[in-house]
């Protein structure tokens, strides 16, 4: 009987060497996306302990909850409480997203010539989705220099080359 | 152009996608025949203000734009449930 | 002309720049312009004009430069028509004069020069009207070859461009005293602020003139606040940057030059196309000099007053014996200024009484004329009755001062006259969030720059929401403006107003007559204004002319429509980064690495990249390996990545309610663990898309699209969702990137199966379930898209690429292998299975023969219109087979069908072909196609004509099934 061997998408790959900032790819995490049914978000909020409005990160003992679109928020990390489908669709989106970290002094000057939002108003930590020429992204600002860009699989090549 | 996503403020026309008159908020009655002609063809094409919809594609938000056609003011953007 | 020996603001002599012009090797020094180093080298001709092959010489410093338009070698090829006045220059440039052959000394064209009593207004129009027969064949060539100013590159330009967003709270653009005061108020109040400077320095007239500034020279406090500015945190000074256009929304397009100054750019951008979106926005411009239309003056040598000024100053370019012609207070304030400073200045002509005080000499009159074969050697004016001559090097114009608007009327607001500085001004509002000031707005002294820039920039703040105290303005000069205007000098030669495309005065007088008399009408009909330069210089000054032949007014002739851009664009900066690979995002499924190894050539569907066939040694052509994959299929098993096909999780107590409104088909009904197959119309009756839906779980969907159509179906859903049933519980993500999904069909799919899985789960056609694959979690589905029994196997996408790699080797066991987009067409056109070819936006339902998949019982989107009676019946094209009479006669896709006795016009249509494949199975040609009532004349031939591959066939109408019509192999 065979094993199934996992492959990452972006092992292979070259990053490109920016300057200011240095990118790398951060490591495979179990993304979970909840999308509360209406009516529910009061339940949802009591049952997790909170979730992010529009644009926010909520952490909530070492799951990140991360808007994503919406009615959408993704959970970063751990698991989540049981019980919770009475409220939300959850979903595994673990495999459809790659992301990277851009840190340094320069990430924020980088990615506001790339993204056509104004990245002035994303006050850490918080969330926005948005287009990376074409590309649709996640871009999580954890702090005034450090961002956490996610994009589909499938366009890894395609982000990069744009970064 | 930049229009107003009630999720995300603010953003590109890059980021949007029209579809039409915000008349197709309102669909008629299955059987009312003259009703679904001018629901599905006749627009009154204004000179001034007007609605329109546009999904902001990274959110999945549709939007209902009210905009004026003369000046290229955008006015507003509320969400479907707000506009219909 | 020469280099003085000192001063030159924008110099450092110390450093010398060897350069090329026209194969002449000169030398410069760093901070020069092409210009202002040829002008230093004693360069007057440096090129000739459009239509009459003039000389012409450098005529002001800046980007409105009409005349000294050049090739300059960048990347390996000439680049026409730039600006030498905005070309900085570097070590090894490598420029040449263009629009002359063999030289610009000696250009053959210039016979035009003699023949233009037959070239004014409308030449073109006139002459190349008969016979017709002649228009495409001799005269368009003829025309073509004559035209145009300059010759692209004829090679792919590969140079790098970058394009760049930019977000602030104020934008000012320009860095004269007014933009540079705004920036001030506004930066040390807080705000973002981006100021954008044309030049590669700041200051704008500040660098040009010798305003006096808080006591001192204007430049050392621009300086001084240069540097303030660039201390602050909230500030981005960009020079180099041309801000082109207003857009909608505070959005302003920008061009920066970034490394057009230098030697070996190497991946450095060329430029930079920037978006840059601004709450506010100043717009300090300054304002552009006007020539005076007077005859002959287009003769190298001949400049505006204040580029003189400029070169003088700034460049340390002596511009020899100056006579000056102006007709406004700045003109002779200038001349005396320079005067002062050391230029020879020899006379002072203005049509206005002048006081002879001055350390030249003035006469009231007009210049009527200038001599000097490549460039001036004499004036001749006209003063109280005589005519004199001037022995002169340089003659400087200055006929009063245009705001440069343009960017406040780019949003179709038009400017208004204001008589006393003779020229039009922006109105208040023009553009929403945009305020013009300083000169830009008609106030041209010093103080009513600093103090109009201050201002709005306090107005900025306060729309902002951020406050500040006014500040103090420095101490200048408030002196008013008086001019007289002086449209044109009565006198007999020709008076350009249009450098560049060579349009005169009798042109637009012309052009009057003959009925042109609005000014967009003149515009086109003479070519004014058309030019690289988009008539800056010379628009105010043939308007004027046109209403002076019209007998109207110049409000009432009003001027012509601004458009961006403000300054020409290179596409390479427009399109940067959209070329190549980078043309459109590309998407690569998990196992592209392994498909690619297989020597498989890759093919676009949508954003995908999916193999097209797998070759193998021996193969005649791709139609080998298709034809052995296809057969693969049908007699063993092929194996195939369908990651591609968009896959949408639905959940929710009201997911199966959702389904039953966007399917025209109920899904309710559906039990867990089965699959059926959907068809989703517009609300327009037509069909959108089809695909399957599987009920996972009770209250648990996924639903597949076709590739192309994912994103479509996904907004359309949303849609749906959001404007129509709001309160229901259902939710919708996109899952396509979370699993890789691949086919595994043909007779021999469940052994290979079963060798995978070990103990194959007993699904029914139409069946699915949840399975351990390697250890993985997996989802398995009985769906066939071939025909034969198959299945389509889901894991996480990162198992994706060992699962391919194991499926493969497994199929190849089995004697099959992978099978790729050519084989998997020929496949679903055998079994009659349709895709986008057929559902091009116009079929319905009952075209395609799927009538029965409108439920009766429930509302759908798309219901009522499927019904209108235009919509079904026998005048619709319905979807049918074909098959060659001869079996091995190729017919193509896209071909049309006639009846075999009609000729092949449209009137005689009777449908065409969606899709076509050689069907090995078969051994015969098969297609689909839309026929009109097609499914009544099943037996009937038609004659197929490819009128663009010059392809004609017999064809028979059928069934669309052309194998097993009966569907057991895929069902039992």
């Amino acid at each position: 009987m065979i094993k199934l061997k996992e492959t990452s998408a972006v092992a292979q790959l070259r990053l490109p060497t920016l300057t200011g900032c240095t990118l790398r790819a951060l490591p495979p995490v179990r993304i979970t996306s909840i999308a509360p049914y209406p009516g529910q978000m009061d339940a949802l909020r009591a049952h997790l302990g909170g979730f992010p409005a529009p644009g926010e990160v909520v952490t909530l003992q070492g799951t990140d909850l991360v808007w994503a679109g919406r009615d959408l928020a993704f959970a970063f990390g751990a698991d989540l409480p049981d019980g919770l489908d009475a409220f939300c669709a959850l979903c595994d989106q673990s495999d459809g997203w790659c992301g990277f970290a851009l840190e340094g002094a320069g990430a924020g000057a980088l990615l506001a010539r790339r993204l056509p939002f104004d990245l002035r108003e994303m006050t850490a930590p918080a969330s926005a989705r948005s287009v990376l020429d074409h590309l649709p992204v996640l871009v999580v600002r954890r702090s005034s220099d450090r961002f956490e860009i996610w994009v589909w699989r499938s366009m890894v090549q395609s982000a990069l080359a744009r970064l | 152009m930049r229009l107003p996503c009630p999720c995300c403020g603010w953003r590109d026309l890059r980021e949007f996608t029209y579809k039409g008159a915000a008349d197709a908020l309102h669909r008629p009655a299955p059987d009312d025949a003259s009703g679904w002609d001018d629901h599905l063809h006749n627009r009154t094409n204004p000179a001034g203000e007007t609605r329109d919809l546009w999904y902001h594609d990274p959110c999945g938000t549709w939007v209902c734009v009210t905009r004026d056609t003369v000046t290229h003011a955008v006015i507003s953007g509320v969400p479907l449930e707000g506009a219909r | 002309m020469k280099r003085r020996d000192t001063g030159g603001s924008a110099l450092n002599r110390a450093r010398k720049l060897g350069f090329s012009f026209d194969g002449r090797a000169l030398t410069g020094v760093e901070g020069d312009t092409l210009a202002s180093s040829l002008l230093a080298n004693g360069v007057r001709l440096c090129g000739r004009s459009f239509k009459y092959h003039r000389p012409r010489g450098v005529m002001t410093a800046g980007s409105e430069e009409p005349n000294a338009l050049m090739e300059v070698l960048r990347d390996g090829a000439w680049h026409p028509n730039i600006r030498a006045t905005m070309q900085e220059l570097h070590q090894g440039l490598n420029a040449r004069a263009q629009n002359c052959w063999p030289s610009v000394q000696c250009d053959v064209m210039a016979v035009n020069d003699l023949l233009s009593p037959f070239l004014g207004a409308g030449f073109y129009y006139k002459t190349f009207m008969w016979p017709r027969a002649f228009w495409e064949g001799l005269y368009e060539p003829l025309i073509r070859r004559a035209a145009g100013l300059g010759r692209l590159p004829q090679s792919h330009q590969g140079a790098p461009h970058e394009k760049a967003f930019a977000f602030c709270d104020l934008l000012v653009i320009g860095s004269g005293p007014a933009g540079l005061m705004a920036a001030l108020v506004a930066a040390k109040a807080g705000a973002d602020v981006i100021l954008c400077e044309e030049d590669r320095q700041m200051g704008g007239r500040i660098l040009s003139d010798m305003a006096q500034i808080d006591g001192g020279a204007g430049a050392d406090w621009a300086a001084g606040v240069l540097a303030e500015l660039e201390s602050l945190p909230n500030v981005r000074l960009m020079p180099r940057t041309s801000v082109f256009g207003a857009y909608d929304g505070g959005v302003y397009g920008a061009l920066e030059r970034v490394s057009l100054h230098m030697t070996a750019p190497g991946r450095t951008p060329r430029e930079c196309y920037w978006r840059i979106t601004a709450k506010r926005t100043i717009l300090a411009t300054g304002a552009l000099e006007r020539p005076i239309a007077h005859p002959d003056n287009d003769r190298p040598g001949t400049m505006l007053l204040g580029a003189i000024a400029s070169y003088w100053h700034r460049f340390a370019v002596d511009p020899g014996r100056v006579v000056v012609f102006g007709n406004n207070d700045h003109a002779l304030a200038k001349a005396r200024a320079l005067a002062a400073d050391g230029m020879d200045i020899r006379a002072y002509i203005d049509p206005r009484e002048v006081s002879a005080d001055t350390p030249f000499k003035t006469y009231q009159g007009e210049v009527i004329g200038t001599r000097g074969r490549h460039g001036l050697h004499s004036v001749t004016l006209r003063h109280q009755g005589r005519e004199i001559r001037l022995d002169a090097d340089t003659l400087a114009l200055s006929g009063g001062w245009n705001p440069s608007l343009h960017l406040a009327c780019h949003m179709n607001g038009r400017p208004v006259w204001d008589e006393g500085i003779a020229a039009f001004v922006p109105r208040d509002a023009m553009v929403p969030g945009l305020q013009v000031v300083g000169a830009a707005a008609g106030i041209f002294s010093t103080h009513g720059a600093l103090d109009s820039g201050a201002r709005a920039a306090m107005q900025a703040l306060d729309a902002l929401g951020m406050h500040a105290t006014p500040p103090d303005l420095p101490q200048s000069e408030d002196t008013p403006y008086a001019i007289t205007p002086l449209w044109q000098v009565q006198a007999r030669g020709r008076a350009w107003l249009d450098f560049a495309n060579d349009v005169t005065t009798k042109d637009v007088a012309q052009a009057a007559r003959e009925g042109f008399v609005s000014v967009e009408h003149m515009k086109r009909y003479t070519t004014q204004g058309m030019a690289p330069d988009q008539g800056k210089s010379s628009n105010m000054g043939a308007l004027a002319v046109l209403a002076d032949a019209t007998g109207g007014s110049i409000p009432g002739t009003g001027t012509t429509t601004f458009r961006p851009p403000f300054v020409p664009v290179s596409i390479a900066a427009l399109g940067a980064g959209g070329y190549g690979p980078s043309f459109a995002p590309q998407r690569f499924t998990t196992s592209d690495a392994q498909t690619r190894k297989m020597g498989a050539p890759m093919i676009e569907a949508g954003l995908w990249y999916r193999p097209s066939h797998f070759p193998r040694a021996g193969d005649r052509d791709w139609r080998c390996a298709c034809n052995r994959e296809t057969l693969h299929v049908r007699h063993a098993v092929g194996v195939c990545d369908v990651s591609t096909l968009g896959k949408i999780d639905v959940q929710g107590p009201d997911a199966a309610r959702f389904l039953d409104f966007v399917y025209t088909n109920t899904m309710s009904s559906l039990k867990p663990g089965r699959v059926r197959y959907g068809l989703m119309l517009r609300e327009d009756g037509h069909v959108m898309d089809d695909g399957t839906c599987a009920r996972l779980s009770g209250q648990h969907f996924l639903i597949t699209t076709t590739t192309a159509a994912a994103g479509e179906v996904m907004r359309h859903l949303d849609f749906v969702q959001q404007a129509y049933c709001a309160d229901w519980a259902v939710r919708l993500i996109s899952v396509t990137e979370a699993w890789a999904q691949c086919t595994i069909a043909g007779p021999l799919a469940d052994e290979l199966l079963g060798h995978l899985l070990g103990d194959l789960p007993d699904l029914p056609f139409m069946g699915c379930a949840p399975v351990t694959v390697g250890g993985v979690d997996a989802r398995l589905f009985r769906i066939s898209f071939s025909g034969e029994r198959g299945y389509e196997l889901a894991v996480p996408a990162r198992y994706g690429a060992d699962l391919y790699r194991h499926l493969v080797a497994l199929a190849e066991g089995l004697g099959g292998g992978a099978y790729g987009m050519e084989a998997l067409n020929v496949l679903r056109i055998e079994k009659g299975f349709v895709t986008h070819a057929e559902i091009d936006g116009r079929v319905t339902a009952f075209d395609l023969g799927l009538q029965g998949m409108l439920s009766q019982k429930k509302d759908f989107i798309g219901r009522a219109a499927s019904q209108r009676p235009r919509l079904t019946g026998p005048t619709r094209l319905q979807l049918v087979g074909l098959r060659a009479v001869d079996p091995q006669s190729e017919i193509t896709a896209g071909a049309h069908l006639y009846p075999g006795d009609k000729p092949a016009k449209a009137a005689y249509g009777q449908g065409h072909v969606t899709s076509v494949c050689y069907s090995p199975t078969l051994d015969s040609w098969l297609g689909l196609a839309l026929v009109e009532n097609g499914r009544a004349r099943h037996g009937e031939t038609l004659r197929l004509d490819d009128g663009l591959r010059g392809i004609r066939a017999d064809v028979e109408i059928c069934n669309p099934v052309f194998f097993d019509p009966e569907g057991g192999r895929m069902r039992d």
